[in-house]
């Protein structure tokens, strides 16, 4: 196998790099005596969204909302129990379409604990060739591309290359994973809460960095994060999570300046004003998330809701185009007016 | 009126075997009784640290601390065995990011929050109870009754928050030490919490240390804001001053690089550089090194205090240079 084929653009500009269609897992935690299964955890719960090519889609939502399994199932960390991930047309993990193998070259993954995701008695250089070396790289070409990619990450390949994880700041290290994922010439990289552990001075050198990434090797993220002044700085399209379902989907200007799903509006009011004259005066939801373990039925958010009404206990809402902007989605029967729901039709 | 803290020339610095650390290199902080200070930084930079010291809760056989502290006229630094126990919990208390660590996990929360009255009050095991019943209702805990005997693990992180606040809060403290106790909870949660604090502060009279690394948080809950950079104050200022008009080069660009509103992309002001190792004291600004403003005075001695307006100081020599940069 000539493992470093560029396998480039295969459907066009148009069709999705990424499309996921109807994806769940379901967690069984298991006690008692015959170790059971005593509840499920329902992480990810039917959940279908297209990730463009080029883009940056953001996911946004509470501990417990599913955004974490979400990234892991995209990479094929975890298998789902049901759906399918089709790679730019390619199904994955199928016998006509894209092998794990392959799809793994195409799409990688930063974490959060840039300490755990690093082997510490790899040297840096080392841990970025690592992977195009078990892809069939020689050794030569894969040092080459490590140093060339530290150089790119802002670390001086001679000072860095040689040293260990543990000699490194926790700014430095993610570098070193950004490097590390890139290694492989990826089209589509997850960031799963990437930036989340560093301090903010850093944290801005490190978003700056992403960006020229994106641009230099035209790169598609998928960006998960709870930081919703990160996800509305890098992110073209949001989508908000709650409980393993999607809440809404839309373009980052309409999520944030007028967003649908009285979730997203409870969550953007959460935030901290950053205004000492206008400080919060009233909390917009009261309580903590409900625990994944047996979810609310119908709407999983009508424990919290201030408009629930009885519909929303039992009928699950679905994910509905906005009639001012098709590719805004909310989960609301509100914005459903056939719904049933008092206020139907009121929200947009 | 006389402060409630009253902090000077604080240095802290930890030995182990291979290093020494310069954690807090020269904090005067002062607070009047009601009053809350946000206490903003980045890690290492001694802003827990201070707090620690504060309740002396600093490991003594690795801890160098000098300085004077003084908290509602009791000379801190001298306290001990029996005094320091009373001092905890009554006249200063503390919560932190993770509950679980504040709770001992095999007794009901209620029987926690009974002992702390028992211990400081002499009451008797039934006032003792409802005392800690009562606390739970002011941090609206929902059906607190039966929340009294319910064990640290079966309760949210939310609900684990507010039981840890109506722990430090039963004995009434004069200052109350608040140790990122926001940061990792829920968007939807934190901002409930900080209501329900600044809610207490009122309703208590407490003075509030509150230590964060997010300005929006310190915003949120502080009357004043002081920047701490690798040990030391470098700005300290109200709110208002902090974030409209802020001096000092690091703030600044803490500000610039700090992500919000509407700046979608644009390239991030980012600070350069990374903090700097605190194996020895800096001689001149620890920030040297990282500001575009530096020169080399600024990298060899210490700079003054400035004061800049009522109660909005900077320590910085080149406060023109940074004030004309930002007009030019």
């Amino acid at each position: 196998m000539s493992g470093q084929a560029e396998i480039g653009d295969i459907g066009g500009p148009a069709q999705p790099l990424l499309a996921v269609r109807g994806l769940y897992r379901h967690f069984p935690i298991r006690g008692g005596l015959f170790n059971r299964t005593t509840a499920v955890v329902q992480a990810v719960d039917g959940i279908d969204f297209d990730v463009h090519k080029g883009e940056t889609l953001g996911i946004v939502g509470e501990s417990g909302c599913g955004k974490s399994t979400t990234a892991r199932l995209l990479v094929r960390l975890l298998d789902p129990d049901r759906g399918e991930l089709v790679y730019d047309g390619l199904s994955v993990g199928t016998q006509d379409g894209l092998s794990l193998r392959e799809m793994r070259r195409h799409v990688q993954m930063v974490f959060q604990d840039s300490f755990a995701s690093l082997n510490p008695r790899l040297s840096i250089a080392d841990s970025i060739a690592f992977g195009p070396r078990v892809h069939g790289v020689g050794d030569g070409e894969a040092m080459a591309r490590a140093r060339d990619l530290l150089a790119r990450v802002g670390l001086a390949p001679d000072t860095f290359g040689p040293r260990y994880p543990h000699e490194l700041s926790g700014g430095q290290r993610q570098r070193v994973n950004i490097a590390r994922a890139l290694a492989l010439r990826p089209r589509l990289v997850i960031l799963d809460e990437a930036v989340s552990a560093l301090d903010k001075s850093v944290e801005a050198q490190v978003l700056n960095l992403l960006q020229d990434l994106k641009a230099e090797f035209g790169l598609t993220y998928v960006f998960i994060s709870h930081d919703l002044n990160v996800v509305r700085y890098i992110s073209d399209r949001v989508l908000v999570m709650y409980l393993g379902r999607i809440v809404e989907i839309g373009p980052v200007d309409r999520i944030y300046e007028a967003p649908r799903h009285p979730y997203t509006r409870a969550l953007l009011s959460a935030m901290p004003s950053m205004d000492p004259d206008r400080r919060t005066s009233e909390a917009p939801i009261s309580g903590d998330p409900p625990n994944p373990i047996n979810p609310p039925p119908g709407c999983r958010f009508h424990t919290r809701c201030p408009f629930a009404s009885e519909i929303c206990q039992t009928r699950v809402p679905e994910l509905a185009a906005s009639p001012l902007a098709g590719d805004h989605l909310a989960a609301c029967h509100m914005a459903d007016p056939s719904s049933g729901h008092p206020q139907a039709g009121t929200a947009v | 009126m006389t402060p409630l803290v009253r902090i000077e020339d604080l240095r802290v610095r930890f030995r182990t075997a291979e290093r020494t650390v310069h954690a807090v290199n020269g904090v005067d902080l002062s607070l009047m009784p009601g009053e809350v200070v946000g206490l903003l930084g980045e890690s290492g930079s001694g802003k827990s640290v201070t707090l620690k010291a504060l309740l002396r809760l600093l490991p003594e056989a690795r801890t160098t601390m000098s300085g004077r502290m003084a908290v509602a006229g009791q000379d801190v630094m001298a306290l001990g065995g029996s005094a320091l126990r009373a001092y905890r919990g009554s006249v200063v208390s503390m919560i932190f990011q993770e509950p679980m660590l504040a709770f001992d996990p095999v007794f009901t929360i209620g029987e926690q929050i009974a002992e702390a009255v028992r211990r400081h009050e002499n009451a008797d095991r039934t006032a003792a109870r409802a005392r800690a019943l009562e606390m739970l209702d002011r941090v609206r805990i929902p059906s607190a009754k039966r929340r009294l005997d319910a064990y640290p693990h079966e309760m949210s992180g939310g609900m684990r928050q507010r039981a840890m606040i109506a722990l430090a809060l039963a004995c009434r403290p004069k200052l109350l030490l608040a140790d990122e106790p926001t940061t990792a909870l829920d968007a939807t949660v934190q901002i409930q919490i900080l209501l329900l604090l600044r809610e207490l502060q009122k309703e208590f009279g407490m003075g509030v240390i509150f230590v964060t690394h997010d300005i929006g948080v310190a915003v949120e809950v502080s009357d004043r804001l002081a920047v701490m950079y690798a040990g030391r104050i470098v700005e300290r200022g109200s709110a208002r001053d902090l974030i409209r008009a802020a001096a000092h080069p690091y703030p600044r660009g803490l500000l610039a690089s700090t992500v919000h509103g509407a700046m979608r992309g644009r390239r991030l002001d980012a600070i350069p550089g990374a903090p700097p190792d605190l194996a020895k004291v800096p001689d001149g600004c620890a920030f040297a090194p990282r500001c575009r403003f530096a020169d080399a005075e600024c990298v060899s001695r210490r700079p003054d205090i400035v004061r800049i307006d009522a109660g909005h100081e900077a320590e910085c020599r080149r406060l023109d240079a940074v004030a004309a940069s930002a007009e030019g």
